[in-house]
């Protein structure tokens, strides 16, 4: 019988490897995933509190969330493809056209 | 017994799936680490009984949204290279710092306090009422959280929309 702090541990460590990511990377694609990945973290995190307190309506907050996650993914993917196609790259530091 | 072994594998490989989305240089690789990532914590879900929500994970992300990124991965190309030199002068390291340190006082909390997980956890963990079959969840869903779920249905039409709509954009002088 494994605690549901031990897999709220996994969840904590996978969070900050995304959030690492999301600040060391460049590429706005690995950006996505990196958020993905943070989204992951938070589900597994929900999950394991609705167990340790008995609660269903932790795994309902999860399905709610991917459905979220769904749809973030293909308005922010159609944004990255359609910056693309006006800049050709998909390098965020080189998107500064508002910089003052 | 088996759900320990199970849990530190699925553990270790969903946090080497992590490390390889954030360490490749090839997007694509990036996608696979996220994909056995995304796999493992599913099976993190199956065993806490989250039987619906690891199947649904399996399909909507596992199965669509890694998709959809392989194809604009693909389609933006893979062969460019992010720029290695840095623009940040010292932001990196305090990023490691201030991370490290936050892993460090959350070990301590862990390791030499008697920390609680869940506030409001109760004492005995009852299998029974989270086992997330699709008749429980979908009891919950239909019926405490029926206008949540309408609102998903919304916001699902309004991103397909919206995707479509910025596929479509065209410039007028070009």
């Amino acid at each position: 019988m494994v605690e549901p702090g031990l897999y709220m541990t996994v969840a904590a460590v996978l969070f900050f490897i995304g959030a690492l990511g999301m600040l060391v990377r460049r590429n706005a694609l690995v950006m996505f995933m990196c958020i993905e990945l943070m989204l992951n973290a938070v589900n597994l995190t929900l999950i394991s509190a609705g167990r340790a307190m008995n609660d269903l309506n932790g795994q309902v907050a999860v399905f709610f969330i991917l459905v979220v996650a769904a749809a973030e993914v293909v308005v922010g993917l159609a944004i990255i493809v359609a910056i693309f196609r006006r800049r050709s790259t998909a390098s965020v530091d080189e998107l500064n056209e508002m910089r003052g | 017994m088996v759900e320990s072994f199970v849990f530190v594998l699925m553990a270790i490989a969903a946090i080497a799936g992590a490390v390889t989305v954030v360490v490749a240089r090839n997007p694509v690789y990036s996608a696979i680490g996220l994909l056995g990532t995304l796999f493992s914590v599913a099976v993190l879900y199956v065993l806490q009984l989250a039987h619906f929500v690891a199947a649904v994970q399996i399909i909507v992300y596992a199965g669509a949204v890694l998709t959809l990124f392989l194809f604009v991965i693909m389609l933006i190309g893979v062969d460019k290279d992010e720029t290695r030199e840095e623009n940040l002068p010292f932001q990196r390291k305090a990023v490691f710092g201030l991370g490290g340190a936050i892993i460090l006082v959350a070990a301590g909390l862990a390791l030499f306090t008697d920390f609680e997980w869940v506030p409001a956890a109760s004492n005995a963990l009852i299998p029974e009422a989270t086992n997330g079959t699709i008749e429980a969840v979908a009891e919950s869903l239909f019926t405490d959280w029926v206008l949540a779920f309408e609102a998903t249905a919304l916001l699902l039409t309004i991103a397909a929309a919206g995707a479509i709509a910025l596929a479509h954009y065209r410039r007028r002088d070009t």
